[in-house]
């Protein structure tokens, strides 16, 4: 036999006709995550040519990019005030009601952002392929499955026949030594990363992560690495299962129990790759070598450690970012003033995160003249939070507690920062506007983020960590 | 979908590198679920200020760009976000090809099925498009060239189906549907 990665084993168990040199591959889909606004074209293509949805089994659905993140639009009977957005929602709930897919509603207790919920329910297993119209959809990676983002056409493709056309990626390893230095988290890692391979240096590529820095990593903080696989310009991130991944699963409303637990047990426990396989490229990096990390540019390889200084670029994208951020190489970022600070997205808004956040910020104020946003992750993470009194500490320091959902990661559910403002932001994009027109974003790590809370300044979290 | 065997027209030059979808298609327009007429938002913030007045610097906005239906972009073109909506706009601007040294994975995918064709060519080819705007070109699918005025051609890559697709019409979902059998095979044998 010859020696597999496990993105390998993964392709081969799901091509349903192999690849040629006339066309992709069929690639078998098991799970199928749908939200508001990238299906509603989908869905109108499958009506107009009469097809039905083939598997609703394996179509999930959520409500979390359009959807406010505001208590009283929500439960306190304010209607959605944008109304483009209650358009969306409702085609979406009319949709799944009219093709029998699962919707976790606007009320839901399960309801919240569509890769954060996937794993949290245990719809998200060892070996799949999951995809979703939504590029962070590479989330799912960490636990050992195949997940991409697809477009709206695709979505259709998925809708109608469970399966997409694929051309085989290439492999990519990034091995990750040593370990952690304190105050250091995921987020850092992966923004060291995307600053080392550039943000079109994974192009064509699924990702492994692997090595001993890797297999030390929590759940939530695999899910952040594989989740920014994609601002690296890969296809896909992904992460072995091992003991960390199956106590996660285990018990999970949606994964196997009792004897379909030991069987999916088994079956999982051979997805690693094997010992020996090769990959068509591979690199390496210490994690000890990492600091916390913070964006200064206008895309996400734009990064540098948070008390390092703007290098010195001269082509047109570097001096267009400097333009829009209204920096100049040489500046040092620790100091500049900011104006708000987001806590939240699919990259960092679960309970590790909040928590980590929270640690800062007891017993301290957010800075006068800073707007604080905390948005946890999904309905789940926000009752789970709340159960340890994460939300008074929030509150409590003067920031903003919100339901669940992508709020300012995407901005265009009502969320969104002003023209020229600095946001401390732990998503996954600093394009430009990406935040609001003209909002300046600085991508960092949930305690870089709530130290700048506090200082109301771009500050190396170490300073103010016990 | 429309048949693509050639495209002729002068070229738009946009050369900035690393041009993602959130400047394509801004999010604010996101909340559609239409996908006609989207050609109004695109690169909305580089092409109108905040008044929703015209830039008039920004190429989309000269007069001499009036009815180009090439866009040469700078490197890596269309990274970030998996909104279809780019390309669509794209075309209902009236883009049917885009130039450039590197294509986002998921733009490249989502062009092709809406019928924009995805041209990488080298780095020389490149260099010389980016500094002559307004050029000629004529892309040609059937042999795989642009076709510099110069009478130079250069080849590029383009993966069989989607040619194929391309070049006669046809959408990828009737080719998915008519592997159903396959894919209920599929299904029995791998039943979890
Ligand atoms: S939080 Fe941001 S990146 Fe994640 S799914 Fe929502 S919009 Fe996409």
């Amino acid at each position: 036999m010859t020696k597999q990665t496990m993105f390998e084993k993964i392709w081969r168990a799901h091509e349903v006709v192999p690849e040629s040199a006339e066309a992709p591959a069929v690639l078998y889909i098991d799970l199928h995550l749908v939200h508001e606004v990238t299906s509603a074209q989908a869905f109108r293509l499958l009506r107009e040519r009469g097809i039905p949805v083939r598997r609703p089994d394996r179509t999930v659905a959520t409500l979390d990019h359009a959807t406010p993140t505001d208590t009283r639009q929500l439960f306190g009977g304010v209607p959605i005030r944008l109304e483009s957005a209650a358009r969306q929602i409702e085609e979406l709930e009319r949709n799944a009601a009219a093709s029998g897919i699962e919707l976790f509603g606007l009320r839901d207790k399960h309801r919240g952002i569509v890769h954060v919920i996937g794993p949290e329910l245990g719809l998200t297993q060892p070996g799949m392929t999951i995809v979703c119209g939504d590029s962070h959809t590479s989330t799912h990676g960490a636990f050992g499955t195949l997940a991409f983002g697809i477009g709206t056409t695709e979505v259709g493709h998925v809708l109608a026949t469970q399966c997409l056309l694929q051309r085989k990626p290439k492999t990519l390893a990034v091995e990750v030594r040593g370990k952690f230095a304190h105050g250091v988290s995921a987020k850092d890692l992966v923004l060291a990363i995307i600053a080392q391979l550039g943000v079109a240096g994974g192009s064509g590529q699924v990702i492994e992560y692997r090595g001993e820095a890797v297999r030390a990593l929590s759940m939530d903080e695999r899910m952040t690495v594989c989740n920014m696989s994609i601002e690296a310009g890969a296809r896909a991130g992904m992460i072995a299962p091992d003991e960390t991944t199956f106590t996660y699963m285990r018990g999970r409303p949606r994964a196997p129990a009792g004897a379909e637990w030991e069987r999916a047990l088994a079956a999982w426990q051979q997805l690693p790759s094997d010992a020996g396989a090769a990959f068509d490229r591979e690199v390496a990096l210490d994690a000890s070598d990492v600091p916390p990390m913070i964006s200064y540019g206008t895309n996400p390889g734009m990064s540098i450690p948070v008390n390092g200084i703007i290098p010195m670029r001269n082509d047109e994208s570097f001096l267009k970012a400097m333009q829009y951020m209204a920096f100049a190489p040489g500046d040092m970022l620790a100091g500049k003033p900011v104006d708000i600070v987001f806590i939240g997205s699919c990259t960092n808004s679960r309970l590790s995160d909040l928590r980590a956040a929270a640690a800062l910020l007891r017993g301290r104020k957010v800075a006068s003249g800073v707007r604080m946003l905390v948005v946890p992750g999904s309905q789940q993470v926000k009752q789970a939070a709340e159960a340890e009194g994460l939300h008074e500490v929030f509150t409590g320091a003067g920031a903003e507690w919100r339901e669940s959902g992508c709020s300012m990661c995407v901005g265009i559910n009502g969320d969104t920062a002003p023209a020229g403002r600095y946001v401390v932001s732990t998503s996954n994009r600093n394009f430009e506007g990406r935040q609001g027109q003209g909002a300046r974003t600085l991508l960092a790590s949930p305690v870089t983020a709530a130290a700048a809370a506090v200082t109301g300044r771009i500050t190396d979290p170490r300073d103010l960590m016990s | 979908m429309q048949v693509i065997r050639r495209i002729r027209s002068r070229t738009l030059v946009l050369p900035a590198a690393d041009v993602d979808t959130d400047q394509i298609f801004p999010a604010r327009f996101l909340t559609t679920t239409s996908r006609d007429g989207l050609g109004r938002a695109l690169f909305a913030d580089w092409r109108f200020d905040a008044e929703g007045r015209p830039r008039p610097e920004f190429v989309l906005n000269r007069p001499e760009s009036a009815g180009c239906s090439i866009l040469v972009a700078g490197r890596n073109f269309g990274g970030g976000s998996s909104r279809e909506h780019a390309p669509w706009a794209l075309l209902d601007y009236g883009i049917r090809a885009v130039i450039s040294t590197s294509i986002a994975d998921i733009f490249f995918s989502n062009a092709v099925k809406n019928g924009l064709l995805p041209v990488i060519v080298d780095e020389d080819t490149h260099q010389w498009l980016l500094a002559h705007p307004g050029a000629e070109l004529e892309i040609d699918l059937e042999a795989i060239t642009v076709a510099l005025p110069d009478g130079r051609r250069a080849g590029f890559p383009m993966e069989a189906f989607a040619r194929h697709c391309l070049l006669h019409g046809v959408d990828e979902l009737g080719y998915l549907i008519s592997c159903l059998p396959a894919i209920e095979a599929h299904e029995r044998t791998n039943a979890r």
